[in-house]
């Protein structure tokens, strides 16, 4: 199993506990990747300002997979929407194929559409599956309640991303659930973390946080876990903005889900980035088994 | 004497160039909020900073960084083995020539006693050093001229470097392969170190010279006799041999001496010799005055960068040291590209051909910009774009081969250019994410400045969003502007909409608010309407576009298929060009 692992802009910059979880596991469980270091941005701060030029950057991405033969697996889900999006519009508007071809032209590149585009949560759960991880786990976690954070850019639009179904999916619960917590169900779970506004519209974008924060906390949760940067910086370097500048703390500290899953396949914390996370996590080694 | 004078006057140049690039460092500025530092702050800042590092256990540090990075360049190295090999060879060749050669008087002659130019192994290696410089410059012309390596550009400055510096290596080697068969340079020699003035030993003398050292004598030509050739190298072995090794050892020069021999005379008769004497070190001295003020003066500024480097950041360092800095990196830039070449969003340069967008180009522009920040409105909005489409992913800081902090460089620059009268609709997408979660030690009252100013932009265009109580004309729809909503497969989906009013329903931002019409003025269900009757004004201008949450909770749920947040998309990068139509089609 091989992939060319899309690393993207958000996750070397602010949350690199991400990276070298989710290659711990890559380790663990042969998953082989190839990094690209031609890659680059997948364009999605690009497509509030011009939808072309995002997809020229997915393109690129997406045509330098594709000469490596390889799928792509992303680990972010902004990045995962952005290049299933680009992949659907290029496959099916001739035109915009077209343009955007003739400018990759000039590298030597050429977007032709043969490959998937893979999200790590997706990877997990269909290509090796959560009766091959159950067999891996050597500790479990007991007594854990876990909210899930679906991540809007996976699910909607459901259509093109294909993640899992948009109402009612089960994908990311039963991976959570493989290493023994608890997911709990909560009413705001498929809303959005806020990240998008954050610098557009901070205080909206705190106040959305902060509605999430405090749905998952009523509803029993210990942690939240997340599979997306953006979501993770909004849930936890955010959600200490908002104790410093609002006062009201929430304390509902999320965990990357490779971090979760490395705890019980037997990798030491240190290695699955357990102290770069701003909140503290390490609480959650109280509940193996 | 004249020698004397441009040696002289270029370094009096050069010291005095020295004096004022390092100066500026202390009182040229980037960024909002670092302007008012004072200069003797600045200074005072520097001379304690580096007193308490030289003074700490970061002195290690210091001669870590000082090793690996300067002299033995890893980090050139880790990018790339052909680049790494060019530079050391330019860098390490010419260095050793400069000590060995240049400033023989000062350092080979002290430390040898019997140093002679002529004498090996200071011929050989002279050539040896000058033939590495010439293959570094070789490898750089190849890679800036036939490699083509995307977004490695190259401007009059890098030129400049190389040109300078082949004709102080051509020159040098044509120098010595014209002195090699020289008959007047030979004539020179025998006045000066012969101990015979008997003609028919000198004859002897000059036979042995034109037979094994190549010089191209008028008056004796081969075939020479045995006998006077045998009494020729005893002469030579007298006065010569000590200080002189045969020619062949200065190959360089050698090939030179072999390839031009037929003209020799001719060359030697139009004091060909002096005039390369005169180009040769009339370079060097250019090349010595102009060096604070050509990309050579990143010899001096690189290391001094790759030094704080190991030992700043911005947590620590005093803030006035970081400013200083900032100043110092823009000289350090070697416009080498490894910045361009790994960029993140170097592609829009292919889609909006806005140099600036490529790091290294804004380190060009910005050297300029820092001596004068009175731009004209075009170069504002080129710069505002090309500094702000950037996803602050960090990979040109962990490249940069001298250890620019480009990441903390361009947050102050982004910062000066977005405060500046022109809107820049950039500030509401999520290229601003890096200024919600950094900014917090910005003056909230400037934070909110570019965003609202872009709002402002936007709504000042639509007049039906700024005049509520306008009343509507119906009639005759913005045909145009419905054309271009249509001309899209997912723009035409808005005609399927029956206002059910789902997508509001489902929208988290309007569930945010009491009252929603007054904050976002108009709800997605509206917008949707507004685009069926063609009014561009409400369609675009509503806050509505830009509190979106790209959650596309209200697509997923339209029973009727309409693509309400691509459409959302699609008016906010409509809206993006009105106010910004540099951004092109």
């Amino acid at each position: 199993m091989k992939f060319s692992l899309f690393i993207g802009c958000t996750i070397p910059r602010r949350v690199q506990q991400y990276e070298l979880s989710a290659r711990a596991i890559f380790k663990k469980l042969d998953i082989h990747v190839e990094d690209i270091r031609e890659f680059n941005c997948c364009g999605y701060p690009m497509r509030n300002i011009d939808f072309r030029a995002f997809v020229l950057f997915s393109a690129r991405n997406l045509a330098l997979a594709e000469k490596q033969g390889l799928n792509l697996m992303t680990l972010c889900k902004c990045c995962f929407g952005s290049l299933k999006k680009a992949d659907y519009l290029m496959k099916n508007d001739v035109t915009l194929r077209n343009e955007t071809n003739s400018i990759l032209s000039r590298e030597g590149l050429e977007y032709k559409g043969t490959l998937d585009v893979k999200h790590f949560l997706s990877v997990l759960f269909h290509d090796i599956g959560t009766s091959t991880l159950k067999e891996r786990v050597t500790r479990s976690f007991k007594d854990l309640k876990i909210a899930t954070h679906y991540g809007c850019h996976a699910l909607r639009p459901s259509d093109i991303m294909q993640f899992d179904n948009p109402v009612s999916p089960v994908l990311f619960d039963q991976l959570v659930e493989v290493t023994g917590a608890k997911s709990v169900d909560w009413p705001l779970k498929l809303e959005c973390c806020g990240a998008p506004l954050m610098g557009i519209n901070n205080e909206l974008s705190m106040d959305l946080t902060e509605r999430k924060l405090t749905n998952g906390k009523e509803s029993g949760a210990d942690y939240l876990c997340v599979g997306c940067p953006w979501c993770q910086v909004q849930f936890d370097t955010v959600q200490e903005m908002v104790t410093s500048l609002r006062g009201t703390n929430h304390h509902l500290p999320s965990v990357l889900y490779p971090q979760l899953l490395g705890l019980v396949l037997g990798i030491k914390g240190e290695d699955l980035g357990i102290d770069m996370n701003q909140m503290d996590i390490r609480g959650l080694e109280g509940f193996l088994t | 004497m004249f020698f004397n004078i441009a040696l002289y006057v270029s370094l009096a140049i050069f010291g005095l160039g020295m004096i004022y690039k390092i100066s500026t460092w202390f009182w040229r500025s980037i960024g909002i909020d670092v302007s008012h530092i004072s200069t003797s702050e600045r200074v005072l800042a520097a001379i304690k900073g580096i007193l308490q590092t030289v003074c700490s256990v970061k002195i290690f540090t210091i001669f870590k960084a000082f090793l690996l990075d300067v002299v033995l360049q890893i980090r050139v190295l880790k990018e790339n083995f052909l680049r790494w090999l060019m530079h050391m060879l330019i860098y390490g060749g010419f260095t050793l020539l400069l000590l060995l050669h240049a400033l023989d008087d000062f350092v080979t002659q002290p430390l040898f006693p019997d140093y002679a130019s002529t004498l090996n192994p200071f011929m050989f290696l002279r050539d040896l050093l000058g033939l590495l410089v010439i293959i570094g410059m070789g490898i750089a012309i190849y890679r800036r001229m036939a490699m083509k390596i995307p977004r490695l550009k190259t401007n009059p400055m890098d030129r400049y470097a190389v040109i300078i510096l082949a004709i102080i290596m051509f020159s040098g080697v044509l120098l010595e392969g014209i002195k090699i068969t020289s008959y007047s340079k030979y004539q020179q020699m025998v006045e000066e170190y012969s101990d015979t003035d008997d003609e028919e030993e000198l004859k002897a003398l000059e036979s042995f010279w034109v037979k094994e050292y190549d010089v191209v004598s008028p008056n004796a030509k081969g075939p020479f006799d045995e006998d006077i050739l045998a009494q020729g190298a005893e002469i030579h072995e007298m006065s010569c041999a000590a200080c002189h090794s045969r020619p062949g050892w200065a190959f360089t020069g050698y090939a030179v001496a072999k390839m031009t021999k037929p003209l020799a005379g001719a060359l030697d008769r139009a004091h060909i010799m002096d005039i390369l004497w005169y180009i040769h070190f009339l370079a060097c001295f250019f090349g010595l005055a102009y060096l604070p003020f050509s990309k050579m003066f990143h010899i001096f500024a690189s290391p001094i960068s790759l030094l704080a480097n190991a030992v700043m950041d911005k947590e620590s360092s005093h803030r006035a040291n970081i400013a200083t800095r900032q100043v110092m990196e823009l000289d350090a830039c070697t416009h080498c590209g490894t910045c361009s070449r790994r960029c993140s969003v170097a592609v829009a340069f292919h889609k909006f051909g806005n140099m600036t967008i490529l790091p290294s180009e804004k380190m060009v522009f910005l050297k300029e910009y820092i001596a004068n920040k009175d731009v004209d409105d075009k170069t504002l909005k080129t710069i505002q774009l090309g500094a702000y489409l950037c996803t602050n992913c960090d990979r040109c800081t962990v490249v940069c081969p001298v250890g620019i902090n480009l990441r903390d460089l361009w947050f102050n620059v982004k910062e000066e250019v977005i405060q500046k009268d022109h809107p820049l609709p950039l500030v509401l997408s999520p290229y601003s994410f890096y200024r919600g979660v950094d900014g917090q030690a910005l003056d909230p009252e400037k934070y909110s400045i570019p965003l609202n100013g872009a709002r402002r932009a936007i709504v000042d265009r639509c007049e039906l969003i700024s005049t509520p109580e306008k009343i509507l004309t119906l009639t005759p729809v913005n045909r145009q502007f419905k054309g271009q909503v249509d001309l899209s497969s997912q723009g035409g989906t808005y005609s399927y909409c029956f206002s059910c009013e789902n997508c509001t329903t489902v929208c988290p931002v309007v569930q945010n608010y009491e009252n929603p019409e007054e904050v976002l003025s108009l709800l997605p269900h509206q917008i949707m309407r507004s685009l069926g009757l063609g009014l561009k004004d409400l369609a675009l201008g509503s806050n509505m576009l830009w509190d979106c949450l790209t959650c596309y909770q209200c697509q997923e749920h339209c029973p009727q298929g309409v693509k309400v947040t691509d459409i959302f998309y699609e008016l906010k990068n409509m809206a993006a060009k009105e106010i910004f139509p540099e951004l092109g089609d």
